[in-house]
């Protein structure tokens, strides 16, 4: 397990202890993370599961593929620390990660 | 506010509507009504990952089991609701009992066109929806053993690429000219053949079907003239909307149960959303019926929010994906219509997009594995631009550059 913190489109925190080899979209969608709709069921379809990593955590997490880096272009406000959720696969390593839900997410 | 909202389906747009039912406020009573003996999930990893094996069934869950009681959704699985009485607002259970509603939200779904030929009961002969029907297509599948898929539709290709991944000799057979015929262009049709060929599965078209042989479980599809040999038959050929219910109670269906474009039916306490609905789309300017998550899950959000007593509109442009091996096919709009296609990209890269044009106007989108074409078409779609063919094709244009 690997506790995770969401903070919600409302600025209210969840912290949520993720199970290891699930994605921190699954995370979220099994504690009812508000915000984050995955409509694509973590398939890197449809950049529904985007996120804003915390700047110290960014770093840690295993490097994007061109393909969901070609749909956070596109997705609702995109910064530096954008992911989509779906594609960071939760390690014992990412305890404590800290991660912002957009307002919206396309 | 009304005090009983209860959802006559259980399935991907049912379970989106009890939560947004619960992320709206609605605090009173949620009642979700299932045939199916599961809490709603997921449909499009059955025909990939979970067809593969490659995934548990808790991982296809929209949410895990204990999120309905902790939210007070009294769920009924796996037992069917009968029938609907619009007049005391009441839904009858297989089971013999009786749920009554103040708002009522019908999210039935689709069921699979069934091919009525000969020997169509056989075991062996399976079509693809629901948790059962891959636990029994799973039981058939055997490496080396011969896979025959009927109809070249996004869920026959994927069945066939879980297939040959899993070692069996695959055959897919079409009765149209080309595969995805309803879909793409049949530029786009030669491409998915000569993939799905050169992975090892076999493609034939205008191919149709007598029958299915065998005599305790099938071992051949009769065509014309010939017999295919099968030791697994998956039929995929379309669905049709699940309207029974509707229909009986006296709601209006055409190819859908009729709702406008806040998801009420005609019945002021009725609402409808997903496979199930006709309904008009204003970016589109008409009437239709789509068979697709995205819609699913924004009925399902907007019929919570007007069950609730708001009146939100649904407006979106449709969109849709399959994985078929290593490919992603994303596709943005409806093409229906199209009278000229501009190819973005080069095919044999295996990454390129096919836009489609309607009197100059970009109405939709086939991305393979080409994130950037599908998202800028969603924003660029609704707006009805018109963007010069040459720009479209212009691979040293930014995509970002045509929004």
């Amino acid at each position: 397990m690997a506790k995770i913190t969401f903070i919600q489109p409302d600025g209210v925190a969840k912290t949520v202890d993720a199970e290891v080899g699930l994605s921190v979209m699954e995370a979220a969608r099994q504690n009812d993370v508000d915000g984050i709709h995955a409509e694509c069921g973590g398939m890197c379809s449809c950049s529904t599961c985007h996120c804003y990593i915390a700047e110290e955590w960014f770093a840690k997490l295993t490097p994007m593929e061109d393909d969901e880096e070609g749909l956070l272009e596109f997705a609702w406000e995109p910064r530096e620390t954008s992911r989509l959720t779906c594609q960071i696969t939760v390690t014992d390593a990412l305890d404590g990660l800290v991660l912002r839900v957009p307002e919206q997410q396309i | 506010m009304p005090e009983t909202c209860v959802i006559v389906g259980a399935g991907h747009c049912a379970g989106q509507a009890a939560i947004s039912l619960r992320q709206k406020g609605f605090d009173g009573r949620v009642v979700m009504i299932g045939d199916e003996p599961y809490v709603p999930y997921e449909r499009p990893p059955l025909s990939k990952k979970f067809l593969a094996g490659e995934i548990e069934v808790d991982r296809v869950y929209l949410r895990p089991p204990e999120f309905y009681p902790e939210h007070q959704v009294d769920l009924r699985l796996g037992v069917a609701a009968v029938a609907i009485d619009p007049t005391q607002r009441r839904i009858d259970l297989a089971d013999g009992e009786t749920v009554t509603y103040d708002r009522a939200l019908i999210a039935t779904g689709s069921r699979p066109r069934i091919l009525d030929v000969p020997g169509a009961d056989l075991p062996g002969v399976c079509y693809l929806r629901n948790i059962a029907d891959v636990t029994e297509i799973r039981r058939h599948m055997a490496e080396g053993a011969r896979m025959v898929v009927v109809g070249g539709g996004y869920i026959g290709l994927e069945v066939a690429a879980v297939g040959v991944q899993c070692g069996m000799r695959v055959v897919v057979l079409e009765a149209a000219e080309r595969i995805l015929n309803r879909v793409t262009a049949p530029d786009l049709s030669d491409y998915f053949t000569r993939f799905h060929e050169a992975h090892g599965a076999e493609v034939r078209c205008r191919v149709a079907i007598r029958g299915f042989t065998g005599s305790d479980r099938v071992t051949g599809v009769q065509c014309d003239d010939e017999e295919v040999p099968a030791d697994l038959v998956v039929v995929g050929i379309g669905i049709v909307p699940n309207v029974e219910l509707a229909a009986d109670a006296g709601l209006a269906c055409d190819n859908g149960i009729v709702v406008d474009e806040q998801c009420r039916t005609g019945d002021p306490n009725i609402f409808a959303a997903g496979d199930c609905t006709n309904h008009p789309n204003p970016l589109l300017g008409r009437r239709l019926r789509l068979e697709s998550v995205h819609n699913a899950l924004a009925q399902a959000q907007i019929a919570a929010a007007n069950m609730c007593g708001e009146a939100e509109t649904y407006a979106e442009i449709p969109w849709f994906w399959s994985d078929q091996h290593d490919l992603k096919l994303q596709i943005a709009g409806l093409s229906t219509g199209y009278d000229e296609t501009v190819l973005r990209g080069d095919m044999a890269s295996g990454s390129f997009a096919v836009f489609y044009l309607q009197a100059g106007r970009l109405i939709a989108v086939d991305a393979v594995n080409s994130p950037r074409e599908f998202m800028a078409c969603r924003r660029i779609i609704p707006r009805n631009k018109t963007i010069p063919p040459e720009q479209l094709a212009d691979t040293t244009i930014p995509m970002q550059k045509l929004i």
